[in-house]
């Protein structure tokens, strides 16, 4: 069984909810939609104060060609376009909207048929992911008709498809494969469509062989796409990743997957494009995993975007009395929640609550230089050189070790016996170095 | 002495001789022209090169200072005036009058007034900190308290107090180089001119957000009332963005702004405590 040769750490799976099927959360009565859920230029919001809108309608347009739309995830009354503070306590702009019934844009089919006809050709289902505001699923957020539109000069050969979750605790994609494993097949053979490519290896981690199973089933009757078992390594869902695990072609530095002829997309991104092309249905709805070791009703969730945070706890059962921590997202590369009324985006794949006893982070002593993080980092970088050099502000020599190619997967962090905290200071390397490359471009620009 | 002693000392001399002539010609024809001012101000420099001046350096600061055209704009905060004249006095240039400055803090949210909402368990600094979440109480403006201005300043002019976990400023050591006003990710510490015994007033805030917000973040937040700009006679008070800002060239330290502040916003640092005026109460003293 393959999987990608450098590095890799193996946390616990505490994929509690595995068997939890996905359950339609209730509606809740005002959400507020961020216009920022992706990567790129935020939407520019097109509804007023007191509009009344559908579910599925189009309240920010895209701005640019990095940019994608957002639809009202319900059918009510604008309420206030302000500022809302999201999981960090940074001010987003949201439309607030007052939930009234659940009225849907006749334009959406609403039947629960899967349908297999692809009848749009390769330009119409990129233009319709960019009109139904599809994102990656994963998290990351990217809008894929970027993704889909292949530059000049560069080509694909092969559509990866990451059904990895390589993540703890999450299970949303998960029970996706398992409960909707042919919309999801239907989305990768639309995708195939849109890249114009014959061959497409979804990759699954063999501690979910029964997704395995029911994707092999359907993928059967289906033309080129192959599923591909993977033995159970973090960070495996990252894109470089993943590229070495299926297709043994590894991304040079500072280039991306299409470099090599390649196209990652997660599942969940796949079923949102089923939706979308099939059944024209934006993306105004995810699958969410609520989980936590002392958490009473955990499970999986199909939740409105837009819907606050608090809500899917209290469904879960609540806060538990000793919770430390709250992640949005898992607890590799997730984000600690400073306030619960923030809203569920296009990219929260799930929210994990912590006992205080595991909330901790280790006490922080000086590196003893054993070399673990060298050994488990993915990217084959230097993370103690690196985090010591971003620590001390020595950016320029962080930029030729290559901060920049981080991916962020924390596995540095997490295998540390000293408990340094690498990841903050590698994020810190990051930014500073991505903003002098930024500044230097503008400056020859300008020249 | 026997021949072979001869022969190798004769040899090495002349060896040692041709080498000399060799490199005292290369030396000569290789030799880069330098002004000589460049060393006689170098001379007369501090020597700390901490680049408060702007430039990498002491020697970088002399080579530029020798070829500007005036000394506009060039000065070496750490040496102060007296330097300055003595650079001025070699380039037979005019000495620039410019102010001393001082390092200002322009937060005053201490937890007393600026609870603490949330634990942060992250890397210890300010820079990290600010890009990752608004910050431990609900000020996305304030103090961040990692002490990352503690780190960059090379005349320990700059400590945290444990008390407020706000850093505090050595007047007397603080030769304004400017280090502390970079390390803060959030531009919190501002070069403001120094006055005699280092008495300040200053608004010590930085919070942009309307009246409502700031003052539910912290109780000493400036809340945009304008009352301050309104009682200064010498127009030295500005609003901007829901924040005053006192300009010290033109602040007379009268201290009515300090008064008029309804939140305690407007600090005066330096200054004797006000007399209490004590009013003698008549009939509580004649009937007893």
């Amino acid at each position: 069984m393959k999987s990608f040769p450098a590095g890799g750490i193996h946390p616990s799976d505490n994929k509690l909810t595995a068997g939890n099927k996905i359950e339609r959360l209730a509606i809740p009565s005002s959400v507020a939609i961020p216009v920022s859920q992706h990567i790129g230029a935020p939407a520019e919001v097109i509804v007023n104060k007191g509009d009344i809108v559908k579910t599925g309608q189009v309240i920010a347009c895209s701005k640019g060609f990095v940019s994608t739309n957002i639809h009202s995830s319900v059918s009510g009354k604008v309420n206030k376009i302000e500022e809302i503070a999201d999981a960090s306590g940074f001010k987003q702009l949201a439309v607030f909207i007052d939930v009234e019934g659940d009225e849907w844009e006749p334009s959406i089919i609403r039947s629960s048929d899967v349908d297999s006809n692809i009848t749009l050709s390769s330009e119409e289902i990129i233009k319709r992911c960019q009109e139904a505001g599809i994102v990656g699923m994963g998290g990351a957020a990217f809008p894929v008709h970027v993704k889909l539109s292949v530059p000049e000069g560069k080509k694909c050969d092969v559509l990866l498809i990451n059904g990895v979750e390589c993540e703890p605790y999450l299970t949303s994609d998960h029970r996706l494969m398992l409960e909707h494993g042919e919309e999801i097949i239907i989305g990768v053979s639309i995708l195939m469509k849109a890249l114009k490519v014959d061959t497409a290896m979804i990759g699954i981690e063999n501690n979910k062989p029964d997704a395995i199973e029911n994707l092999q089933k359907i993928a059967s009757r289906f033309l080129g796409i192959t599923i591909l078992p993977l033995k159970v390594k973090y960070p495996q869902g990252a894109e470089k990743q993943l590229i070495k695990a299926l297709r043994n072609r590894e991304v040079p530095m500072g280039k991306l997957p299409i470099d090599v002829n390649t196209v990652v997309q997660n599942v969940g991104t796949a079923f949102a494009v089923y939706e979308a092309v099939q059944k024209n249905k934006p993306l105004f709805e995810r699958v969410v995993t609520i989980t936590g070791k002392t958490v009473a009703k955990p499970g999986n969730f199909m939740v409105r975007i837009g819907t606050p945070i608090s809500t899917l706890i209290d469904v879960a059962g609540g806060v538990p009395e000793d919770t430390g921590k709250i992640i949005s997202g898992g607890p590799m590369m997730g984000k600690a929640l400073r306030n619960t009324l923030s809203p569920i985006v296009k990219g929260t794949s799930g929210i994990v609550l912590f006992p205080e006893e595991e909330s901790t982070r280790k006490e922080v002593g000086p590196c003893i230089r054993c070399g673990k993080c060298v050994t488990v980092c993915a990217l084959k970088l230097e993370p103690y050189l690196m985090a010591t050099l971003s620590e001390k502000g020595m950016f320029e020599r962080a930029e030729e070790e290559g901060v920049a190619n981080c991916c962020d997967c924390a596995s540095c962090h997490y295998i540390c016996p000293a408990g340094r905290p690498l990841l903050d200071y590698l994020r810190l390397g990051k930014s500073t170095v991505l903003k002098m490359a930024r500044e230097r471009a503008a400056k020859k620009l300008a020249i | 002495m026997s021949s072979t002693v001869i022969i190798t000392v004769v040899t090495l001399l002349i060896l040692a001789f041709s080498s000399s002539v060799i490199l005292y010609f290369i030396s000569q024809k290789f030799k880069v022209e330098e002004d000589p001012r460049i060393d006689q101000v170098q001379e007369v420099l501090p020597a700390a090169n901490c680049g408060g001046c702007g430039y990498a350096g002491c020697r970088n600061f002399a080579e530029a200072i020798v070829n500007a055209e005036n000394l506009e704009g060039i000065n070496c905060p750490v040496g102060g005036p007296d330097v300055m004249a003595k650079v001025a006095a070699i380039l037979g240039k005019e000495a620039v009058k410019s102010d001393p400055l001082v390092a200002v803090l322009k937060c005053n949210g201490a937890p007393e007034n600026r609870p603490q909402k949330v634990e942060y368990d992250g890397a210890q600094m300010c820079r990290i900190k600010h890009n990752y979440f608004i910050g431990e109480t609900d000020c996305s403006y304030g103090c961040l308290g990692s002490g990352d201005c503690v780190v960059a300043c090379k005349f320990d002019a700059i400590k945290m107090d444990p008390k407020t976990n706000l850093p505090v400023v050595d007047d007397d050591n603080c030769v304004a180089c400017g280090a502390c006003v970079k390390a803060c990710p959030r531009n919190l510490i501002e070069l403001r001119k120094k006055a005699a015994k280092n008495r300040k007033i200053y608004v010590a805030c930085s919070n942009c957000d309307k009246g409502g917000p700031a003052k539910r973040a912290c109780n000493v937040a400036c809340i945009g009332c304008g009352k301050c700009v309104k009682v200064c006679s010498y127009e030295a008070i500005t609003m901007e963005n829901n924040l005053a800002y006192i300009d010290a060239t033109k602040c007379k330290m009268c201290r009515k702004c300090v008064d008029e502040c309804p939140t305690g916003a407007i600090i005066e640092v330096g200054f004797p405590p006000k007399k209490v005026k004590v009013e003698v109460v008549e009939d509580a003293v004649q009937s007893n």
